[in-house]
């Protein structure tokens, strides 16, 4: 029962990040990618009316988490106290970056706006991958579940660490890599002519940084957190994941160049799903390892709630979720198909 | 008490407040923006699809701002209130993550298609959105209803071996009698702010002489679901929920009513300041028996006063919560004078003529506002020094490992960022007012 609902997080998280993961993805590429103020227009209305669906996944995410396993929800909640706050007031910043626009039409306005949004993407993107570090990396828990983690301290993965320190700053870097390449394949699905063509250019670049950064945090991975192959060893089938990796890295690379963008944006989400089913492979059966004593590791039988809750839970959420895909395949039904300047948003 | 409670304490006060400005008037404009729909689809009448996407572009942008502050409060029993969220979530977090995949993904989806979709899809799925929409942000309120009343009267779990709190009765959690009432109420006291602001706006643009067309369908409207909700607060909602602090929180009771010592058909006092070392009402206007009779159906009923309760089962703030009880029902009786005033001065027709009154309408339009942030913290001052009602205390719930330094930075951080957003929503706001419902060249 718990393990069910240790895959149930793992697919929410992995939703989250492959549907907001390509939203966030466009909002890096508003840096680069717009050449005048229509190119910008065109690429913020192919994400403005499913961004805010799509970061609900995270909710979710954090929901399922906290009904789950309510120990280390409580635990990392507070425990990543600080950048918790400073993520929250990122996401705020970035729906006002994108929403404001069709509130305030003047363009005076719109750099502060664009700037705002691209900013929060990017550092979103960053933070969500310290995250994902930290978790891997393992945090000083103390034997009754809880800990707390300053910013930074000397910047190594120690036994005092912070929450960044060079190997979640690696997977930070890692994050911004993946989902640049998403959001350029989603921009070249959804846009048309020159902006699709420069979309899969930028594709293209991203890509070169994806690998390497993909390969050097592996490598660092298996040096901060040796234990992660303990699973691997014990059950060798999980070995088809970075095969899987693999091969997802050089299909989107190749769908791309083949201007099939449909395709490569299937190639990058299963990358992500893939890289978070390892990273959740690699975890089990710990939610949140302990760096220093792996007897403080909280995992899914310590900070799992009571039986009943989760039986009775399974019922709902299962429906819950099934009502959540049929509005999102509304949704994404009502929007589908390219976009163009001509095609308004404004309400 | 230690400062870093304190902290904790008003960091949870302070963003649940100032969120909450915003989901009142997008649930109390959410039934009203439903009826206008609806017309305009039953007669396709122009003037009432104008009024409905006017009120829809008010909502939206509320809709934002409580989206914006409303995901801070989801994360905030875990930064904010650790031992709280891991005591209480074998309870709470079913009705929390509930709200999450009921209609948290309701709302999103409906709203990208309420908000973008109205040339793309077919005048009925866009109906259907809006009324989604409604749905979403009621279960919603449900959902987070029922996880405070659990607060309020906890039912349906046991204490498990381990310390914490584990469901035993799904059922019993979602239909707790407490989370009845109070949603009732609640919802009640959103529907007064949001009719309040369309009949309130509506005024105003009858006295400016703008948009006339729509001014006076926005009174009538407004007025008709003012009457009703601000009817309803008073009973049977507010009553049945008086009833229920009576029964299963005492001490409350008389700390709100501002009795210290237990009467035989106690009076009820209309205005006085508490005075909490002396145990005394000063300068008080009261009125005899009736406390006993709202609180037991009978004249000279025994109601308890504070002095009767052990000290440390007081609420630890007994004169805000008192003023703010007050606060509440006065502008509520408030409410019902006026809806009722305006009414009939509608009914014979001359409503459109009085400008006094009409002016009066204007400037309630932020009074619900108050009524309902001053019904929360009756709600919430009164359930102290608990956080889970005779079970577990304020003091054992909030996060040991975040010190009040960090506290007070996020606090202060959050004050600024709201700041901020208040500016905007006003700029954002008089922008939509100026503007108004009348056609404009897009059409």
């Amino acid at each position: 029962m718990e393990t069910l609902w240790f895959l149930q997080i793992t697919f929410v998280l992995a939703a989250y990040v492959v549907l907001d993961g390509f939203d966030l993805g466009v909002g890096i590429l508003t840096l680069t990618l717009p050449r005048n103020d229509a190119d910008r227009r065109v690429l913020i209305n192919t994400i403005k009316p499913v961004w805010d669906g799509n970061e609900v996944w995270l909710i979710a995410a954090a929901g399922a988490l906290y009904f789950a396993f309510p120990l280390v929800y409580a635990s990392s909640f507070s425990g990543f106290y600080l950048p918790l706050t400073i993520v929250l007031w990122l996401l705020v910043a970035r729906a006002f970056g994108i929403e404001l626009r069709s509130h305030i039409s003047e363009p005076l306005w719109y750099p502060l706006f664009d700037v705002a949004f691209a900013t929060a993407s990017v550092l979103l993107t960053f933070f969500f991958g310290v995250a994902a570090g930290n978790v891997v990396r393992g945090v000083p828990l103390s034997s009754d579940g809880y800990f707390f983690a300053p910013l930074w301290t000397d910047f190594t993965p120690g036994l005092r660490p912070g929450v960044l320190d060079w190997y979640t700053v690696l997977i930070g870097l890692l994050s911004l890599a993946t989902l640049a390449v998403h959001g350029a394949h989603y921009a070249a699905v959804k846009t048309t002519g020159d902006l699709r063509s420069r979309a899969g250019a930028v594709g293209r670049a991203a890509w070169s940084a994806l690998v390497s950064t993909t390969v050097v945090s592996l490598i660092a991975t298996l040096r901060v957190r040796p234990e992660v192959l303990a699973n691997y060893r014990t059950h060798p089938w999980g070995w088809a994941i970075p095969v899987v990796v693999g091969c997802t890295l050089v299909a989107m690379r190749y769908y791309a160049s083949a201007g099939r963008p449909q395709r490569a944006f299937t190639a990058s989400a299963v990358f992500i799903t893939t890289m978070i089913g390892g990273a959740a492979f690699a975890l089990y059966p710990a939610l949140l390892p302990s760096n220093t004593d792996p007897r403080y590791s909280l995992t899914i039988y310590n900070a799992q709630t009571g039986a009943y809750s989760l039986r009775i839970g399974l019922v709902w959420w299962a429906l819950g979720i099934s009502l959540a895909v049929a509005y999102f395949g509304v949704l994404y039904r009502s929007f589908r198909g390219s976009v163009s300047l001509e095609d308004e948003l404004d309400h | 008490m230690d400062s870093a409670l304190v902290l904790h304490r008003l960091h949870f006060a302070f963003t649940i407040t100032y969120h909450y400005l915003f989901p009142q008037l997008t649930m109390g404009l959410a039934p009203i923006i439903v009826v206008l729909q609806t017309i305009a689809l039953v007669n396709g009448s122009p003037r009432f699809q104008r009024a409905a996407r006017f009120w829809g572009r008010i909502f939206a942008v509320s809709f934002l701002f409580g989206v914006v502050t409303g995901i801070p409060m989801e994360f905030q029993f875990g930064t904010n209130w650790a031992r709280f969220a891991n005591f209480s979530g074998g309870v709470i977090a079913t009705s929390l993550a509930m709200e999450g995949v009921f209609s948290f993904f309701l709302e999103s989806a409906f709203l990208g298609i309420f908000l973008y979709g109205a040339h793309r899809v077919s005048a009925r799925l866009h109906w259907l959105a809006a009324v989604l929409l409604c749905a979403g942000s009621w279960l919603s309120g449900y959902f987070i209803i029922v996880t405070d009343a659990w607060m309020q009267r906890p039912v349906g779990f046991e204490v498990a071996a381990n310390g914490t709190a584990h469901l035993t009765s799904f059922w019993a959690l979602l239909s707790n009698e407490w989370a009845f009432w109070q949603f009732l109420h609640n919802m009640s006291g959103a529907v007064v702010t949001g009719s309040f602001a369309v009949a309130g706006l509506g005024a105003y643009y009858v006295l400016a002489r703008r948009h006339e067309e729509f001014a006076r369908l926005f009174v009538s409207l407004g007025l008709l679901f003012a009457l009703v909700a601000s009817g309803f607060q008073l009973w049977p909602s507010g009553d049945e929920h008086g009833r229920l602090i009576a029964r299963h929180q005492p001490a409350t009771l008389a700390a709100m009513e501002g009795l210290f010592h237990t009467e035989a058909g106690a009076a009820i006092t209309v205005v006085g300041q508490p005075d909490v070392e002396r145990l005394e009402l000063d300068n008080p206007i009261r009125i005899p028996r009736v406390l006993s009779f709202l609180t037991f159906r009978r004249w000279l009923a025994e109601v308890r006063g504070l002095t009767s309760f052990q000290r440390d089962l007081w609420p630890d703030n007994i004169p805000l919560l008192y003023y703010a009880y007050h606060i509440m029902v006065g502008l509520g009786t408030l409410f019902i004078a006026i809806t009722l005033l305006a009414a009939y001065y509608w009914w014979r027709g001359r409503l459109y003529d009085t400008s006094w009154l009409l002016w009066v309408l204007v400037l309630s339009v932020p009074l619900p506002f108050v009524a309902n942030t001053a019904g929360w913290m009756t709600a919430e001052l009164g359930r102290q020094p608990w956080l889970v009602y005779g079970v577990m205390r304020t003091v054992e719930g909030s996060s040991s490992t975040v010190s009040g330094g960090n506290v007070l930075f996020t606090l202060l951080g959050y004050m600024g960022l709201y700041t901020v957003l208040s500016i905007l929503f006003v700029v954002l706001i008089m922008r939509e007012i100026s503007e108004g419902p009348a056609p404009t060249a897009e059409g």
